[in-house]
């Protein structure tokens, strides 16, 4: 399956977060050893130079880092992964409050309303 | 290493009207570039100019620093807007006509695509739907180990399905030093797997830039920015 992109984005940017989100979620594990590009481009079914593209910038923020040979691999930096993890999760927070604000709530109102919510589930 | 197709004040005149019109444009390399322009805009004249099937009124256009000429002709792997093969022939024939025809024909590669398709090697090319017969055309194109692969409309008469499998194959068979320059209306199918747009506007360039640009740029899909360009 290609991957879902957005059609008015950068491709590159766009390939970045969802590795990024796959090493977040464990699809890959510390210090494992990423596709190669022709394989990760067919996947996504996008251009391989695209790819690369992605793969230098992950590799420039140090989440990726490359051995001479034998390919890239998922950064072991636990310190690292854990910020990236807490920076996609305050994003994704930055996101839904836009959002709420947007209907007309008050920042003490989204957080009633997230804790009815989160009773509602129990 | 020379740039694999240079254009330089590349003119086409039909009568009085002119198709192509001091076209400058270089192509390196390793790259997938989309040749995109309303009906009528010189796209398939450009096409054939570099093959040698049209001569230009003035300028001139260079595949590796030669004319179109038998010798490019082994370089380029050109799929035309209509079909030169001919129908009474089954595909099995036409395939030993490309060995024969084309050193760096992969016979292997074209059964392959073939089988992949479903399409019978003994069926003669008129027993074929017309998407049938363009995939044909497309696998026996793809199979050569060409440096530049030259394709008129290669997706616009196969359904979705195929047309995905025929990205596919561009992406999985093409080597990196090889370019491939593919004209097309169908731009949401192949934004993705391009590398640079051109856009070509009364017969001259009016854009030669990358996707990922046009993106950080403008915010909106190329197939956006067609529409807006092209409004008619």
């Amino acid at each position: 399956m290609p991957w879902d992109l957005d059609n008015d984005r950068p491709i590159y940017l766009q390939l970045m977060e969802r590795i990024q989100q796959d090493i977040i979620a464990g699809v890959y594990a510390p210090g494992d050893k990423l596709p190669s590009v022709r394989d990760l481009a067919l996947d996504a079914s996008v251009n391989p130079n695209t790819m690369q593209k992605a793969l230098s910038e992950l590799e420039r923020s140090g989440l990726v880092y490359s051995q001479r040979t034998s390919g890239r691999f998922i950064t072991e930096d636990e310190t690292m992964l854990k910020k990236i993890k807490l920076d996609l999760a305050s994003e994704h927070i930055r996101q839904f409050f836009e959002k709420m604000t947007l209907l007309g709530f008050k920042n003490q109102e989204i957080l009633e309303l997230v804790q009815e919510t989160l009773e509602e589930d129990k | 290493m020379k740039p694999i197709l240079e254009c330089q004040g590349l003119t086409k005149k039909y009568n009085n009207f002119y198709a192509l019109s001091n076209l400058n444009v270089t192509l390196e390399r390793g790259q997938i570039v989309g040749l995109l322009g309303p009906n009528g805009s010189g796209k398939t004249t450009l096409i054939k100019l570099i093959n040698g099937l049209l001569t230009p009124t003035n300028g001139h256009v260079m595949i590796n620093s030669m004319a179109p000429g038998p010798e490019t002709k082994k370089l380029v792997s050109y799929l035309p807007e209509r079909s030169y093969l001919n129908d009474h022939m089954r595909v099995e024939e036409i395939l030993s006509y490309f060995s024969d025809f084309y050193d760096d024909f992969d016979a292997g590669r074209a059964g392959i695509m073939l089988k992949d398709l479903e399409i019978d090697t003994r069926s003669r090319l008129r027993t074929l739907s017309k998407g049938t017969k363009e995939k044909v055309q497309l696998v026996l194109v793809m199979s050569r180990d060409a440096e530049l692969y030259v394709l008129d409309e290669p997706i616009g008469g196969v359904d979705p399905a195929a047309r995905d499998y025929i990205l596919r194959t561009i992406l999985t068979n093409y080597n990196e030093n090889a370019t491939i320059l593919l004209s097309t209306h169908l731009i949401t199918d192949i934004e993705n797997v391009l590398d640079r747009v051109l856009f070509i506007q009364n017969g001259q360039l009016s854009l030669n830039t990358t996707v990922d640009e046009i993106r950080t740029n403008q915010g909106k899909s190329v197939d956006t920015l067609f529409r807006e360009v092209f409004k008619c």
